[in-house]
């Protein structure tokens, strides 16, 4: 309870954030307007908590802040240094376990894991790249898998369940052989039931699932993230909840 | 960084600060990065007041002497590569690598999937009309390595400056923080991997 | 969404197969692994097939099946040999005894021979540390390898006997119990712990009736089943799997937790290399760990249970599913269990397939469920949510024994053994350098010198307490006390001699956590990989402080944001040797900078092969030649 007893109030790195009950710290945070930087994290659907990009720590523990459940009193750290460094580093190694050319992918400027790195600062992998051999799925006639590029966030495989009620993707594999696949025994696109239209297609946040012969619509320099950065326009994604009677 | 070691080959101290000394080179890149640099245009000439240019594509140098900075465009892939990258490690307080082949391997780094025999075989001797069907094999002529390598899988690299290119301003910043004394820094709009 | 049945050429087995388990999707890992029997591996069309009959997503299947290491999604041969690979094994000579087998078979390790007969590979910890070196034949566990043994095994293949004409000596396990205390002596008839749980209720209600808050917002319960978790929790017991939590208040949040169902789960994943008790007691004192179950049944009202059994201890599922009958048939499982109405339980074996981190509780229960074994998200926890979001009380195997001995004896004499924070008795794993590997039961409390001695172990330089995921002290600890204050352990003592390479256990270690991350979360994904490979980079003598440095910097991030215990711990093993065995390292290191990770040189082969060139300029040195001339040259 606030001092005034109005609604449920945590504090992230000392600032009041309102939440509703059920709410998660991280869905509670981008709601009143403060970003936590994250990676498998939709507002849309269910948090997963796999890239741990956004780990805090409360009382001294760190968790995964998309699936913390918000209690009221709680302090939530989220800008500390340390912290920051592993999320340079989680971010790092998304790009050094696959194969991520931006200069040619169609994806760049529109990419959240390339605009979560600009905004961390990360100039390089500093890690050692894994090179893995990853062949592309051209067969369908309409849309491209470039699994090159999948940082394994299961929105997509999300979004097919959910929303789209198909199935298409899938993960198989485990530990680095982890990888995604689509709901076909022939193991090609082209032989499920996907559509361009599907949410799946759309909520890849990197360039993994691609609509053929739109790219490069909007030139590279002018795309989303060309012009301001993620945690500036994460916000505006998230569904804005106004505090529960929260202003005096 | 100190600045203050002064050593032969500088300029005569008359008392402004020396000049930073500075090597460049173009491995397994396309000149691109080395073309932003020369994209920030007028400001060369504030550059050129306070550093001075040891071995680069600019000036006739062929071996890289002790410098302050080494810049190195492009990734590692054959053994020549791996010389010039060594004598900048050795001779460069500072190595920067700069631009997204460096960074990554980039481009040349998209045939680390093939098997480079394979790709040999391809390229000289199963593909007609090239190199009248053989495999070249001068001593003078770098073999490639089996996979194209970033800079910092081959030697410590201290800073980088992604882009492909990256734009001009990112490496004047550079450049200016450098020159100012202050630690690097890219903001929002420097930092591009495209 | 679920298309036309697909031509299979094996509709009517795969049919019975799917019969047998009565087309439940929450059995699918079962239903896998008796499909994998029919071919030795899943082909396409028989995934197709399945999904098809469990009305699943084909993607769904192919993805549970993808994620156990011991089904095959791809012909694995019709005799897959398996080589445990705990470093134990490795010191017991297993490498060399693999090569044999490979030579013998005229193989190469990890690929298929052409005619589809064989496969040799290795596989993590097979649990018979006790008898190193083990294998595994399609599952099937053959312990203390020999070379003699190896060619029978190559000949027996090579003339294609079927596995079950095999002699049966080669699959005999031992037990080797070299000491016992409460829990191994124990003679207890089967249904004694039960008919004292029950009569305790009625003997002593005023203690039942004086307990404390517990019983608060409680459903009224019969006595029996109070006065039982009134005991357990008396007795302080601590939970034998590794995370020692207190079984009681366990139990108790289990009972008190809203749910239509509640289940009992016996965790005999027993993944930990280096364990093996969990094999024992269930080989020699199933009734006992059935007991514990059906008492932990009768004391927070659940109607079902499962044993969750390592897919390496195969040949155990057929005794415990024999032990179980003849249980119900005693009615000590079944509806009103020894006449008590209302007590009603049972419980159903599961074998797990291949995966080390199936031994979370979590991703137990998620295999339990017939899906990839991922951690969940906590909380909420599994006695709350756990099976089908059910109320769920997850143990460990040696738990649930000694759960009965409380119930049988009262939690008053069990906290009189061990110490005050840790009470009772623990089995521990002895293996590696000593004259009798094999079970020990101490009371908490015993100190590591003195298990050192009883097992006759000599020059001791370390010992590692718990499992790669525990803790590796050297001699100078050999005081320390086993006991959850102190040096907590799950059970494995892997014993390693003064000749033994520390630095090379540690890289055993890492490369068991790469191949056993569920994948599920990044930290541990990728940096248990960046681990292994920093691990075989210092191994090659690429290595440099720099690597050093990294490995620091994992474990950082490791600790601090993996999902699970695998990630949490997947460090240790590397800290702990280089806190104590650092020359173990610095031998191995090049430089104090910088090496690069791979050989230099070694990445022109490729080029020199095909071009037939062997000059100078054809090869490169660690370090230019002209290096330290062009050093020379103008240094300020
Ligand atoms: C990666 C991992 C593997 C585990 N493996 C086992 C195991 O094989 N057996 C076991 O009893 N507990 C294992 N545990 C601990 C279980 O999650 C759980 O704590 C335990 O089964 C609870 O039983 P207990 O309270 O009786 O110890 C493991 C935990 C982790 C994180
Ligand atoms: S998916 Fe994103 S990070 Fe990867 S190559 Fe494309 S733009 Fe770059
Ligand atoms: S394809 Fe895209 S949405 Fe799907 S798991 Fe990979 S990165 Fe995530
Ligand atoms: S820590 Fe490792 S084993 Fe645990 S959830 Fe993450 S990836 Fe899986």
């Amino acid at each position: 309870m606030t001092a005034n007893g109005a609604a449920d109030v945590f504090l992230l790195d000392g600032e009041p954030i309102p939440f509703a009950p059920g709410q998660t710290v991280m869905q509670a945070a981008l709601a009143a307007g403060h970003y936590i930087p994250h990676l498998c994290f939709h507002h849309d659907f269910k948090p997963h908590g796999s890239c741990k990009v956004c780990t805090v720590r409360v009382d001294g523990a760190t968790t995964a802040s998309c699936t913390l459940p918000a209690q009221a009193g709680m302090s939530v750290e989220c800008k500390a240094d340390d912290l920051e460094e592993n999320r340079r580093t989680l971010v790092q190694m998304l790009f050094v376990e696959g194969n991520h050319f931006c200069p040619s992918c169609e994806k760049s400027g529109n990419c959240l894991l390339q605009a979560v790195a600009y905004d961390l600062g990360v100039l390089d992998a500093d890690l050692d790249y894994f090179f893995p051999s990853r062949p592309l799925d051209a067969s369908h006639p309409d849309l491209l898998l470039d699994f090159n590029r999948c940082i394994l966030c299961e929105l997509c495989v999300r979004a097919s369940a959910e929303v789209d009620g198909k199935h298409v993707f899938a993960l198989s594999g485990r530990g680095i052989g982890k990888h995604l696949i689509v709901n076909a025994e022939s193991g090609r696109l082209v032989d499920t039931t996907v559509a361009v239209t599907d949410k799946a297609v759309d909520v890849c946040p990197v360039g993994v699932i691609i609509r053929k012969r739109v790219g490069f619509a909007v030139p590279i320099g002018r795309r989303r993230f060309d012009a301001r950065p993620v945690s500036a326009q994460a916000l505006e994604d998230a569904p804005r909840r106004a505090p529960p009677e929260a202003a005096p | 960084m100190s600045r203050s070691a002064q050593r032969e080959g500088s300029p005569v101290n008359d008392g402004a600060p020396r000049k930073l000394r500075i090597a460049t080179t173009s491995l397994a890149g396309c000149f691109g990065c080395h073309m932003s640099f020369l994209d920030i245009d007028e400001k060369l000439f504030d550059l050129l007041r306070h550093v001075e240019f040891d071995r680069t594509p600019l000036t006739d140098i062929k071996h890289c002497g002790p410098c302050d900075i080494g810049v190195v465009e492009g990734g590692i892939c054959n053994a020549e590569n791996v010389h010039v990258l060594r004598e900048f490690r050795r001779n460069c307080k500072i190595l920067v690598a700069i631009g997204a082949c460096a960074l990554n391997g980039g481009l040349p780094a998209q045939r680390n999937h093939v098997d480079l025999g394979a790709c040999l075989q391809e390229v000289y001797l199963t593909e007609p009309g090239l190199a009248r069907g053989c495999m070249p094999n001068d001593p003078e002529l770098p073999l490639p390595l089996d996979k194209v390598h970033p800079l910092h899988e081959v030697v410590k690299v201290d800073y980088s400056i992604p882009g492909c290119p990256p734009p001009a301003e990112a490496i004047w910043s550079f450049f200016a923080d450098v020159i100012a004394g202050r630690t690097p820094h890219l903001g929002h709009g420097l930092i591009h991997y495209d | 969404m679920v298309d036309a049945a697909p031509p299979s050429p094996n509709v009517a087995r795969l049919d019975a197969v799917v019969a047998a388990h009565g087309a439940r999707a929450t059995e699918l890992v079962q239903i896998l692994r008796d499909a994998q029997a029919l071919d030795g591996w899943l082909p396409p069309a028989t995934i197709t097939y399945l999904a098809h009959r469990l009305r699943l997503p084909r993607a769904r299947v192919e993805g549970v099946a993808g994620f156990y290491a011991f089904l095959h999604l791809t012909p694995a041969g019709r005799y897959r040999v398996l080589f445990s690979d705990n470093v134990t094994d490795r010191m017991a000579g297993s490498l060399d005894l693999l090569d044999r087998l490979c030579t013998s078979l005229w193989i190469e390790r990890g690929k298929v021979s052409e005619d589809g007969l064989v496969s040799v590979d290795t596989t993590s910890c097979t649990g018979m540390g006790d008898q190193a070196p083990a294998i595994l034949v399609n599952g099937r566990a053959i312990p203390r390898m020999t070379p003699e043994r190896v060619d029978a095994v190559a000949e027996l293949i090579r003339a294609q006997v079927d596995l079950c004409e095999w002699p049966a000596d080669l699959f005999a396990v031992a037990d080797n119990v070299h000491r016992r205390d409460v829990l191994l002596d124990a003679i207890v008839a089967p249904g004694d712990a039960l008919r004292a749980a029950i009569a305790r209720g009625a003997r002593e209600p005023e203690r039942a009736g004086s307990a404390r808050s517990w019983r608060e917002g409680v459903p009224a319960l019969p006595q029996g089943p109070a006065a039982t978790l009134e005991e357990i929790k008396r007795s302080n017991l601590r939970g034998r799997g590794g995370a020692g939590f207190t079984t009681g208040l366990k139990w108790e949040a289990c009972r008190t937790a809203p749910g239509t169902t509640r289940y009992v789960v016996c965790n005999a994943d027993e993944g930990e290399p280096g364990t093996f008790k969990d094999r024992v007691l269930l080989a020699r004192h199933a009734d006992l760990v059935l007991e514990g179950m059906t008492v932990c049944a009768y004391a927070i009202g659940a109607t079902q249970g499962f044993v969750y059994l390592r897919g390496e201890y195969e040949y155990l599922a057929a005794p415990l599913r024999a032990t179980i009958a003849r249980r119900r048939a005693a009615n000590l499982l079944g509806t009103s269990i020894l006449g008590q109405r209302g007590f009603d339980f049972d419980v159903v074996l599961h074998l797990g397939a291949g995966a080390y981190v199936c031994g979370e509780e979590s991703a137990l229960i998620e295999s339990l469920e017939g899906k990839r074994g991922v951690p969940r998200n906590r909380p909420p926890y599994p006695v709350t949510h756990g099976y089908l979001q059910q109320p769920t009380v997850v143990n460990n195997v040696e738990t649930f024994c000694a759960a009965a001995l409380i119930a049988l004896n009262g939690g008053d004499w069990y906290r009189g053994l061990g110490t005050p924070r840790s009470t009772g008795t623990k089995l521990l794993c002895v293996s590696g350098d000593c004259a009798r590997p094999g079970i020990y039961e101490y009371p908490f409390g015993t100190t590591v010198r003195q298990v050192l001695a009883d097992c006759g172990a000599e020059r001791t330089q370390a010992v590692q307490v718990s499992g790669p995921s525990g803790t590796c002290i050297g001699a100078a600890e050999f005081g320390r006390k086993l006991a959850f204050e102190d040096l907590p352990t799950a059970g494995a003592f892997m014993v390693f001699d003064d000749t033994r390479d520390m630095f090379e256990v540690a890289r055993n270690f890492a490369h068991f956590f790469a191949h056993e991350s569920c994948g599920f979360c990044t930290p541990c994904r990728v940096g248990t990989t960046l681990l292994r490979n920093v691990m075989d980079k210092i191994h090659g003598m690429r290595g440099s402080q720099h690597d050093v440095d990294r490995i620091r910097r994992l474990n950082r991030l490791l600790q601090a944001s993996s999902h699970c215990g695998l990630g949490h711990t997947a460090c240790n093993p590397l800290l702990d040797t280089l806190k104590r065995f650092r020359p173990a390292y610095e031998r191995r290191l090049q430089s104090l900078d910088f090496e690069p990770a791979f050989d230099l040189d070694g990445a022109l082969a490729r080029a020199r092969a095909m071009t037939g060139r062997d000059d100078a300029s054809a090869h490169l040195a660690e370090v230019d030649e002209d290096a330290s001339a062009v050093a020379g040259r103008g240094q300020p």
